[in-house]
Formats: C-alpha cells, structure tokens, sequence
C-alpha cells in the first residue's frame, strides 16, 4: 500500500509500512537528506519540518499521519536562491559543525511566521528545544532578529 | 609516470622547507618524501599534497576533517594568500587518508614543557620533532593544532606552486619570471596578458618546484581578517554532505546494537521475532553485537531492537561507586608523573594558612549531534567507506585489518562532521559498518547508531578525583600540592590504535594542572593512572577538562582563604610568569568591569586555563531569579598569538565555553549494572537556547608562538560558572554536575 505525501510542493508515492516516522520516509526513502536525525525522541529539534507551516518534529510523526503539506529545509531555499532567513545566518555566520543548523532555521522560519518582532523571550520560548553541541545560539540569537528586521523592510 | 617522480621531490620541498635546521633523526624521515596521494591524471598537475590545479581551476585538498571549527575556510586562505587566486575560485576538497598529511604539531605537543615558557630553541625543536607525526603516519584532526600545523605548510604550498606557474608561463612567453605578476588566478604578462593558471598546470607538472621566501604579513590580504565560511552556504540549505546523508545507487541501511556492558561478550541472542519484521534483509551476528540490514534506518533500528541478546558482563566494577572507589585507590600507588615539582611542598611555610580540598568530576559523552554512522562497500577485494572522521589514516588501517585487505584496499571518504569533539577520532563506527557491509558483497550498506547506541557505547571523558593542598601567606599562594586520579584516554588509545599497551609519563592526564603561569613557589602537580577497563576516549580539550576545573576553583578557594579578591589573587600571580596570560585575564577584569562585589542575587566568577598553548581567561555572571539560577553572561579573553580568522576563533571560543557550560550543568554518565545509565539527551542535556548565556569575547595577539583555538574555551567554563555559583550562595562546587547542587534553570 503506497501513501501519499506533498513535499516542497511535489507530490510523492511513498511504499512504507505505516508506522514508519516521518524523518525516516524523508531521508531514507525521498533521498531529502537536509533534515537530520538526531534523537528520535523529539528532544534535541534537528529533525524539525513543517507540516502546513507548523514545526513538527519529523522523527514523532508517523507516515499515516501525516496530515498536511510537508515542507523541509530544501524548500525554503536552495544554495542559489536563499531564503531572506538563510541569508541572515549565511550574514552572521551562525554554523559551526551545521548538523542542527536545518532544524534550527526550519524552527525560526514558523516562528517569524507567526511573530514577525520576535523578543529575546521569544526566541528563547520558541527556540529551546533545538540543540547545538557546537553552541552558535548567540550567533542564532542575532540572525532571527536581523532576519525579522530584513523581513519587515521587505 | 615521470610526472609522479617530479611531485615527489615538490613533497619533500614542503617537508624540508617546514623544518627550521631539523635534527638528524628527524631529517632522515623527511628526507624521504612520502607518496603523493592525489595521483592526478593526466592534464592536472599536484603541486603539492594540498593542492592541484587542472582544467576546472584550484583544488585544496585540505588535510583535516571540518567539524564546525572552520579550518576549511582558513586553510584556503593560508594557500590564497601566497599562490594569489580568490578564495571563491577555490574549491576545497578533504584530502583522501595518506602518509603525508602528517600531523607535525599534534605530536610536538606531547613535549615534557609547560608550554608558555617554551623558549624559540624548545619550541624549533617541537617543530622538527613533528616528523615524528610523519612517521607515525598521524592524519589526526584534534589537539587544536590544525592552525599551527598549517600555518607554514600551506603557505608555502601556495608560494611554491605560484612561482612554478611563473616559470611555466615565463618558458611559454620567452621572458625573465621577474617580469611577470600574479592576480586571481592568473599569470600577468608584461604586456598585460593574462595566462589563468590552469592552463599552465600541465607545463608547470615538468618542472622543477621554485622555492621562494613566503610574504611579509603587512602584505596579508586574507590572514588576519574574518573571511565568510565556505561550507555555509551548505549548511543553512540542507545540502552539505554529513557522514549520514551519504546516499549510493542500491544501497541499504542498517541499525547496530553492540555489548551495552561494554567490553563484555555476547553469550547469544534469539532473533526469531526480528526476522520477520518489516523491510527486514538480513541479520549480521558481529560476534559482540548484533545488527540489522533493512530498506530503512528506522525499520532496521526497530527489528535490531526486537533481538533478544544475552549479553555478557562488563570488566569494570558494575557501579559508578565502585568504578570511583577504584579510581580514587590509584591515589595509594606511586604516581604516574610529576611534571612539575618547584621549592619543597612537603612544608608548610611558617606562619601561613593551609587549605585542602578533593574534587570529583564525573564520566561524560561527547554527544556529537550526528550519532556515529558509516557507509560501507565491500566488493571482496576492496572497501570504500565514507564518514565523517578525524583520523582517516587510522580508520583506513582498521577497516583493512577487518576486512583481511591491504590498506591501499581501502579507500576513505571523509564528509562533513556532525560534530567531532574527539568521538569522531576513535575507529568503532568505521569497523563496526565495515563488518555489517561485508555480509552484503557489492551493496553499499549505511550503518547508523541510534542515539541511545551512541550514547551508551561511547569512549568517555574519564572520571577524575582531584585530592588538593595549598598555603596561603600575606595574601599571596605559597604552596600547591595537587594530585588527580583518572584513567588514562591517551594510554587506552594508544593500545585501540596501535595493538601495543601504552606507557610512560602521561602528559595529558596532568595537562592543564601542571602547567599553569602561577609564580608559586612550593607547586608539585602529580598524576596518578586508575587501572579501570570502561572505555575512555579524548573528549573537547582532554585531560584540561577536568584539571581546569581543579586547579581553578582551587585558586579560588585559596583567594578566599587569603582574603583577597580572586581575580587579582590570580593577576599578582601570573604577571610575572607569563605577560599573555595575565593580559587574558586584565582583559576580562576590564570587559566585565570587575570590581570584585556583586548586587544582591548576582554572583560572578572568573577562571583561567592556558592549554594547546593558548591562555583563556573566562568571568561568568550568575542571576538569582525567584530561586532559579541562570547564566546571565559570560566574557571570554584569549591570546593565540596571530589569529588567522578573528571571528572564527571567536566562535569557537563561545562554542568551546558552552560545551564546558553543558557538562558543567547537566553532563554525567553514570553505571549501573555495567551500563551507562543514561540514553539520551533527556537524561543528558545541555545549554539550550534559554540557558545560554550573551558572551561577550576579545582575540588578543600578543603570544609568541601560535596557539589552538578549537578546545581552549572549554577548560576555565566549568570552574568559573562553579566560582560564580560561590559568589552568589556561599555554597563551593566541589563535584560535577552542579544540577545536583544548584537549583539551576533547565
């Protein structure tokens, strides 16, 4: 039994058991290997997609349940056509190993979405269940409020 | 293949030129180049082992491994700045595991010195004996020496493969080299013509390598000034590479569940319940493990769990308390080291106050946020294996010795890293896909460890008791007696890489307690080595990690006992016995605006550890908040000496404070019947968003020699944030993590 899934605007036949999370039919069975595993237990945000333009962490979603559009880190902006967000933390240079930098920006893009000004208490609010080993969240911190600022002149 | 004759002499230019007057133990191993490891094909011309040149442009095959500190972006700049080409024109590649990308720094760390009082003679001499590395076939990304290794090396790669490329272009047009200029990429002519470089690669390949002296650095354009990441981009698009993206035509994914008694045997295991399971291929008895090969990470992770395994016990004490009563026996025995032993400790000067202390800090993860994976390709007369690494020579030696090949059978892909922090050195994640993929001959098969596998069979920081002794007289330390017990990561590894048990001084054990620029005058630092079997590994600045923390909430406790304010306890110390260090922590007095009181429900600390040769003085401010203690700021001043990239060092100085800041809070591994009691991040967090505190850090350049950036911001988090939580409650973090003490925000 296949499952259909829209992804990044495509729509896509997906043959997996039903159970399967989300994360697992992204980068295993899609090839979109720009959201990462990292926990599987939703506690550390580096699997974080959108689902209809919610932040969901992929690795709790199961593939039956998927109840929107999915969009993934490579539908916000590709190398040649970043994202105003991308751009920012390109601007400040956030990334150190990267490997959590997909969810964090997935994560900060709903949150501008839903708050265009956000304050320091914000991001802290929105941002805390995405974990840096490398520790950017000062550079992470800067490029959300530059990227809101860029935003809104826009 | 006369062309591979002329790169091996290029080879042995870099290598020779990179020795100041060498010594004739060391100069034998130079003298004999070692292979070239691009082979490049026809039409290319390798100039040297970092970088080719050929029709599509510059190539740098950087010999480290990215894991988020940069070096590939400062490498490029190293080459750019004397071979004269954009740093956009270049594209930078890993350098494939070979013989001679030796690690020259990381062994001149292992000299018997303190470091910061190491003469230009010492010092000369550490940079010959770098051959050592050569010989040893070290490829090693670790020890914060990728700066220092590189720093002659590749720039004399760039001005040697400039000035070839003159003199191929001057052969061509019939003039003197001295009439012809270089700029991005390109040769210029008197006339103004411009010969791109690529076109001369072929002409240049039959020449004879021109060695010229490097450029001034008033003529830097790129060192010393912040250049953008090239591996950004890819980063913020989900398109950069990491070991677990790798994605081969038909391949396969695996889950892997080993001994979580680590070290015991596997008696059995009952896999009839996993046969049957969804996407379920195969399933791979590994001896001491059990894995499983699946159309699916997750599907694969599923059944491998549903195998029944009778796991034998582990060969450490089955408990944390046993495990710490073990190490604090090493005490009884005669120490390991005693690198440092000034005046005469065994009295206590007349008229002076004497304090004691014991310290304990606990086993902790890396907790990379890529878990440990590699992708294997077993074809029964050679493996392909591509991960993140940090040490593709030694990965390329195991995985041949698993698979019965000869190393030259073995070829290594290294990707991105997912974080590094030492775990990505060890060569388990590499054997263990290797074993998994030789079941399935001619199928790439993707082996990923969950994070509970990660977690729970990791080589720990070790655990560490520290047993500490001091006087204080007049307000100034007359006396310190220090001794710490741990295992040894270095002696462990030393067996895991070479089969042979390791021996001798340790210096990594005592390294960040021995060797600090305090002018005290009765200072004895012992080490001595627990004989425990848990694995231990090296962990973000090594033996510094936990040493850091001793020595400085020592020094603490001593400004205290003296009366005097800790900072200035500190500077009236160092500033005799080393001016860099004591700058660091003028530095910071001043950022923070020091003045040694603190408002009601603020507290601050300060710490300083010198380690890889770079002294970082740290003040971190505590808030109390209706009970809830949070990390308000931190200000963080080092001094590497020249600072190739200003905001990068940056950055790995907040990123190195707030992996010290995470074990310091919340990172411990504990046992219980054997195993590591914890399996993810709930059970092992770390700063987050909330709990990170604004940072504040200033790059000084005053040292002599150059010194490492990636792990010397870890050491002085841990006891300043304990001294700061001094300040604002009285009460002395005197064991780790202080969540078992502090009621801190989480």
């Amino acid at each position: 039994m296949t499952t259909a899934l829209k992804i990044n605007g495509k729509q896509h036949q997906v043959d997996l058991p039903d159970d399967v999370p989300l994360l697992w039919v992204l980068r295993d069975e899609v090839g979109l290997t720009g959201t990462k595993f990292g926990c599987g237990v939703a506690a550390c945000g580096a699997c974080t997609v959108h689902i209809d333009g919610e932040a969901v962490r992929s690795c709790q979603v199961a593939l039956s349940d998927v109840w929107g559009d999915v969009t993934t880190i490579e539908g916000i902006g590709a190398p040649d056509t970043l994202a105003a967000i991308q751009q920012a933390w390109v601007d400040h240079q956030v990334a150190q190993c990267g490997y959590c930098q997909s969810g964090q920006i997935m994560q900060a893009t709903a949150l501008l979405a839903e708050n265009p000004a956000p304050t320091d208490a914000d991001i802290d609010e929105a941002m805390q269940g995405n974990l840096c080993r490398c520790g950017t969240y000062p550079r992470i911190r800067a490029a959300i409020h530059d990227a809101a600022s860029k935003l809104k002149e826009a | 293949m006369g062309k591979v004759g002329k790169i091996l002499r290029r080879t042995f230019l870099i290598g020779s030129a990179a020795i100041v007057g060498g010594v004739a133990f060391g100069a034998y191993y130079v003298t004999r180049p070692a292979a070239n490891p691009l082979k490049p094909g026809e039409g290319q011309a390798a100039l040297n082992p970092f970088v080719l040149i050929d029709q599509n442009g510059v190539t740098l095959f950087a010999p480290r491994a990215e894991m988020g500190q940069g070096v590939k972006t400062t490498w490029a700049a190293l080459i750019a700045e004397e071979l004269d080409v954009d740093l956009d024109q270049i594209t930078v590649l890993h350098g494939p595991a070979a013989a001679a990308y030796y690690n020259s720094a990381l062994v001149g760390e292992g000299l018997p010195n303190k470091g910061y009082d190491i003469s230009n003679f010492q010092h000369n001499l550490g940079e010959a004996l770098g051959v050592l590395g050569k010989t040893l076939s070290l490829q090693v990304t670790g020890g914060s020496t990728s700066m220092k290794d590189g720093f002659e090396r590749m720039r004399q790669a760039g001005a040697s493969a400039r000035e070839t490329l003159k003199r191929a272009a001057a052969d061509r047009l019939g003039v003197d080299p001295l009439e012809l200029q270089t700029a991005s990429g390109h040769v210029i002519a008197p006339n103004g013509d411009k010969i791109a470089y690529s076109e001369l690669a072929e002409d240049a390949a039959g020449l004879e390598p021109v060695e010229v002296p490097l450029r001034d650095p008033s003529e830097w354009r790129y060192l010393g000034r912040t250049q953008p990441r090239l591996d950004m981009v890819g980063k913020v698009t989900g398109t950069a590479e990491f070991g677990v993206d790798v994605r081969l035509p038909g391949m396969k994914f695996a889950a892997v569940r080993m001994n979580p008694k680590l070290g015991g045997a596997m008696n059995g295991f009952d896999d009839g319940a996993a046969q049957s399971m969804p996407g379920v291929e195969k399933i791979v008895d590994l001896g001491t493990g059990v894995a499983v090969i699946a159309n699916n990470t997750w599907l694969a992770n599923q059944a491998v769990e549903a195998i029944d395994v009778d796991w034998g016990d582990a060969p450490y004490p089955p408990e944390t308390d046993g495990i710490f009563a073990k190490i604090a026996e090493a005490f009884d025995d005669a120490p390991n080291s005693t690198m440092r032993d000034d005046g005469d400790v065994s009295v206590t000067p007349e008229g002076a106050t004497e304090i004691t202390a014991e310290y304990q800090v606990p086993y902790l993860a890396h907790a990379t946020m890529e878990p440990m994976n590699a992708t294997a390709l077993y074809t029964g007369n050679a493996v392909e294996l591509w991960c993140g690494n940090q040490a593709p020579t030694l990965i390329q030696f195991r995985v041949a010795n698993t698979a019965n090949l000869d190393t030259e059978a073995v070829q290594i892909h290294t990707t991105y890293l997912g974080g590094g922090f030492g775990r990505r050195g060890e060569l388990d994640f590499g054997e263990i896909a290797t074993k998994v993929a030789m079941t399935m001959p001619g199928t790439p098969v993707q082996t990923t460890w969950s994070r509970e596998e990660d977690m729970r069979h990791d080589y720990y920081r070790p655990g560490a008791i520290a047993r500490m002794r001091g006087a204080v007289h007049d307000g100034k330390a007359v006396l310190i007696d220090g001794k710490v017990a741990a295992q040894s990561p270095t002696q462990q590894a030393v067996e895991r890489y070479t089969g042979f048990p390791g021996g001798g001084p340790d210096k990594v054990l005592v390294e960040g307690f021995f060797n600090q620029p305090y002018a005290v005058p009765n200072y004895r630092m012992s080490g001595h080595i627990a004989d425990l079997a848990v694995p231990v590994g090296f962990w973000r600045s090594v033996g510094n990690s936990h040493n850091g923390f001793f020595h400085e909430t020592f020094m603490d406790e001593m400004a205290h006992a003296a009366g005097r304010d800790p900072l200035e306890f500190r500077l009236e110390l160092m500033k005799s016995e080393h001016a860099p260090s004591s700058g660091c922590l003028e530095a910071v007095k001043e950022m923070s605006g020091w003045t040694g009181q603190t408002p009601e429900g603020v507290g601050r600390g300060v710490a300083f550890t010198y380690s890889f040769g770079t002294p970082v003085a740290q003040v971190i401010e505590v808030v109390d908040e209706d009970g809830t203690i949070r990390i308000n700021k931190a200000w963080i001043a080092c001094d590497m000496g020249l600072a190739l990239d200003p905001d990068n060092v940056k950055a790995q100085m907040f990123g190195g404070m707030i992996y010290g800041l995470s074990a310091a809070c919340y990172g411990e591994i504990t046992f219980a019947d054997g195993e590591a009691e914890q399996f993810n991040f709930p059970d092992y967090d770390a700063i987050r968003m909330h709990t990170a505190p604004q940072v504040e850090v200033r790059v000084l350049e005053t040292n002599r020699h150059m010194g490492g950036a990636g792990e010397p911001g870890t050491p002085p988090s841990m006891p300043a944030l304990g001294n700061a939580l001094f300040d604002l409650t009285g009460e002395r973090a005197r064991s780790l993590p202080l969540i078992n003490q502090f009621n801190l925000l989480v």
